[in-house]
This record gives structure tokens, C-alpha cells and sequence, in this order.
């Protein structure tokens, strides 16, 4: 919804669900619960890569553990560089770990920190599972 | 994934319950 063009609309959804910047885009569940929040604009690749996260993330709520960790890898195999995708790799672990509580899962999570996203805020939460 | 973007919400919010479809919620204030 635009700002002008639907001012009421805007008004009474921004407050609703905390909406204060534009762009934001919010990935609802069907029940109208906030999924995931993408705040300021992104490249094409970059938003895509949001969007998949959302998805991964939904599905991962949902307790759909086999479904969320194929939207989190496929965010890393397509949107490999994108800044999802270190979180994407912490999540895809942790769903599949979930879906089989095979702790190997987390293991081999944090092998993989060791050639991808290294620096990232992900790969230090993944260093636990070593 | 085709997007089909609406404006009429409080519709699109009932429609989504009833489908079980997500719903993407879009604040913007791009020229149109």
C-alpha cells in the first residue's frame, strides 16, 4: 500500500504492525502473523533472497522442518552471496537437526562456517556446535 | 513465484485465512 495513495490504509496497518520506514515489506502467515520484515530497499538478488528467507522462516515456525530447510539452502545455493545467506546455512543446520535430532547436523553446519561467511555474526553462532 | 499484488488489504487478510496463503505486505512510498 502507498503512502498517499492508501493514507489510511498506511496509517492503520503501520500501527498495527509497526511499520515506521518505507520500504518495508512483511511476509504474513495466512492467520496475518508477522513472519519475517524486509526494511529499506534491496538490489533485485538481495530482496529475492529476503523473500526466501521469509519463506524458510515460515515453514521453520510451522514446525515444516524438510520444507524450511530446502528454502534455506536453496537461499544459499541461488543467493550465495547475498547477505541472507550466512543465516540461510545457520537455519538450513538447525531444520535439519530438527528433522532428524541428529546433532551431526549442527556439526556439519559449522564445518561449513569454516569456508563460507567466516566472518559473519552466523558463523560465530554456529562455532558452539564444533 | 508470480506475486499478485492487491490493494483491497482487509480483503487479502480474510482471503489468506480461508486459502492458508502468506500474505507479503508491502509499506511503500515509491512514485507510482
Amino acid at each position: 500500500m502507498h503512502v498517499r495513495e492508501q493514507a489510511a490504509d498506511f496509517k492503520r496497518f503501520g500501527e498495527r504492525y509497526g511499520a515506521q520506514w518505507t520500504p518495508t515489506i512483511l511476509e504474513l502467515d495466512p492467520d496475518g502473523m508477522e513472519q519475517h520484515r524486509v526494511e529499506g530497499f534491496l538490489e533485485t538478488p538481495e530482496f529475492l533472497a529476503q523473500l526466501k528467507l521469509g519463506l524458510g522462516k515460515s515453514a521453520f515456525k510451522a514446525k515444516q522442518w524438510q520444507d524450511a530447510e530446502r528454502q534455506f539452502r536453496e537461499v544459499v545455493d541461488r543467493f550465495g552471496q547475498s547477505d541472507a545467506a550466512a543465516e540461510a546455512l545457520y537455519w538450513a543446520g538447525v531444520s535439519r537437526y530438527k528433522a532428524t535430532g541428529d546433532a551431526n547436523a549442527l556439526k556439519e553446519t559449522a564445518a561449513a562456517f569454516g569456508s563460507r561467511y567466516s566472518g559473519s555474526t552466523w558463523a560465530k553462532k554456529a562455532s558452539i556446535w564444533k | 513465484m508470480e506475486i499478485k499484488w492487491r490493494h483491497d488489504i482487509d480483503q487479502v487478510l480474510k482471503d489468506a485465512k480461508t486459502e492458508r496463503k502468506p500474505v507479503l505486505l508491502d509499506f511503500s512510498a515509491a512514485p507510482m
